[in-house]
């Protein structure tokens, strides 16, 4: 469904990524590790279309994919992610309200009546069913994330990327959060790019990892090469093999003692 | 409360922050009536520092007198001019600024064409173009409401400019996965992000609108607190002129107050504190 051709990303002299080759199938769950700075959100940003690509494209569909966000795309962050001005429901809501009212962003009776219905059904499945007159303030930060889950789901998109979702949570709210995802995931059988820090968690939720990181560097110059995805490892989920978890460890090692070589 | 605390870290109990709130005011009537009492009593005619009843006398014959001249109650007629006019003024500027605001802090296009420009325009010293908006606008109402529009919107939309750059992106770009074109993207987005901040830049602009509108009620006119200010002065009417500036003060602490509830009863959720 994805085809990620031949993918290069400069920043003036410094190159993030470089020649990026991959495949995605419909529904697959794509956990993205890697050392810091080693240009995962990079990539995302570019799934997303908030940034372009300088080299090489990505199709969606055997279509370029447009370069502006839209609403085939949803997107979680780790912060910020929702609307902090409008109440639970209308957060959800406007997902709803945007796309059918195209000139006052607006839903009026029997149709908002419907959208409301609808918002507060899916606030319920993920748990928010109590909080809907809230402002996102008032929420616990694993309960925005819930929110901000649940405000992209509403636009049933084609493809869902979260930029490390659960970074700021705390553990045993994060565990919460993965069951959540999983469910989520395996009912609507969406596509799914997440990037990480938590190798664990990387390895619980996808289907698949990749694993980014530079395979070339040039000591005096740090810039001069991009990060590539050096491991591509199919999960099967029943049984995610511990030495898979050490093979990208050793990789994610090996990549920041690299980088410190090179510094 | 213990001594040796560090002095930043010593707060004022309930009762004690209410003397404390009191004490600079009850210092500032008590020099003024004690200088006062120490010159009258030396030269009973002295207008410099007037007694308590020499001006609620005066402001007695302003606000419950009619005016021989015109037949007018003169406290309430020159407040009514000012209010309506700094009334017109800061809707009006709000307003520009508003929608100027919303167009360089939304689109790149319209912010490379703007923002240069109204940085530049912000620092033309607005008392400099009152002879030219007399000249243009003629000596009456609309002057003066220019004045203060002018004086006041420039900056009002640079800080309005600067918060809707505080929006965060990831906001921008999850309302346009939530399929916003521009249009309602403007009206669901920025509008409401930016309204509260709006409110809290008329706050800030206040003092300047009241300077710039008593600085041409000075300058061209027949009534309103400034004219009335600057008219009796001729007779060194201090026992006029002071309880004026009180009342003005009076009246702009009393906008600001009403402008700071206005926030928070319209938009619960800014600024942390949602209920």
């Amino acid at each position: 469904m994805i085809v990620v051709r031949n993918v290069w990303k400069n920043y003036g002299d410094q190159v993030v990524l470089e020649r990026l080759n991959l495949t995605v199938k419909e529904g697959e769950f794509c956990s993205m590790v890697g050392a810091s700075g080693c240009g995962k959100s990079t990539f995302l940003r570019l799934l997303l279309g908030q940034e372009r690509a300088t080299r090489g494209e990505i199709l969606l569909d055997g279509e370029p994919l447009p370069a502006e966000p839209d609403a085939h795309r949803g997107v979680v962050f780790q912060r910020y992610s929702v609307f902090d001005h409008l109440s639970v429901l209308r957060n959800v809501m406007l997902g709803l309200e945007l796309p059918r009212a195209k000139f006052t962003g607006r839903l009026f009776g029997a149709q908002r009546r419907a959208a409301r219905d609808e918002a507060a059904a899916m606030l319920e499945r993920v748990g928010l069913g109590a909080a809907l007159d809230k402002y996102p303030q008032q929420l616990s930060g694993g309960m925005q994330q819930r929110l901000a889950i649940a405000q992209a789901l509403m636009m049933k998109p084609r493809v869902l990327l979260l930029d490390e979702p659960f970074g700021a949570l705390d553990p045993g709210i994060r565990k919460d959060m993965h069951v959540l995802l999983s469910e989520l995931w395996r009912e609507s059988k969406l596509t799914i790019f997440m990037v990480t820090h938590d190798l664990k968690e990387g390895f619980t939720l996808g289907s698949r990892v990749l694993v980014f990181d530079k395979v070339r560097v040039d000591p005096q110059a740090p810039g001069a090469y991009g990060a590539r995805i050096t491991y591509d490892i199919p999960l099967d989920r029943t049984r995610a093999s511990a030495s898979a978890v050490h093979m990208a460890q050793a990789a994610v090692q090996g990549a920041s003692s690299i980088e410190l070589v090179s510094d | 409360m213990a001594v040796n605390m560090r002095l930043i870290n010593r707060h004022p109990s309930r009762t004690g922050a209410l003397m404390l709130l009191l004490l600079p005011f009850v210092v500032l009537l008590a020099v003024y009536f004690t200088g006062s009492s120490m010159r009258l009593a030396d030269n009973p005619d002295d207008k410099l520092l007037p007694s308590a009843t020499q001006m609620s006398d005066a402001m007695k014959s302003a606000a419950f007198a009619e005016d021989k001249r015109t037949g007018e109650y003169l406290l309430w007629t020159d407040t009514a001019s000012s209010l309506r006019r700094l009334g017109i003024g800061l809707v009006a500027s709000a307003a520009i600024a508003l929608v100027a605001a919303i167009a360089t802090g939304s689109f790149p296009l319209a912010s490379a064409t703007l923002s240069p420009f109204i940085t530049v325009i912000s620092m033309v010293p607005p008392l400099a173009v009152l002879p030219i908006l007399f000249i243009v606008f003629g000596l009456d109402e609309l002057s003066k409401v220019v004045l203060i529009v002018i004086g006041i919107t420039p900056m009002i939309i640079r800080d309005l400019h600067a918060r809707a750059a505080e929006i965060p992106a990831e906001m921008w770009i999850k309302a346009q996965t939530l399929g916003a074109n521009s249009w309602t993207l403007v009206l669901r987005l920025v509008l409401p992000q930016l309204l509260p901040r709006l409110l809290v830049a008329i706050r800030l602009s206040l003092g300047a609108a009241w300077l710039f509108l008593i600085a041409a009620e000075a300058i061209a006119s027949t009534d309103g607190l400034g004219y009335r200010i600057f008219l009796v002065r001729r007779y060194l009417s201090m026992d006029l002129i002071l309880p004026y500036v009180a009342w003005i003060t009076l009246l702009a602490w009393l906008t600001d107050e009403l402008l700071r509830r206005l926030t928070q009863w319209c938009f619960p959720w800014y600024g942390g504190g949602a209920r």
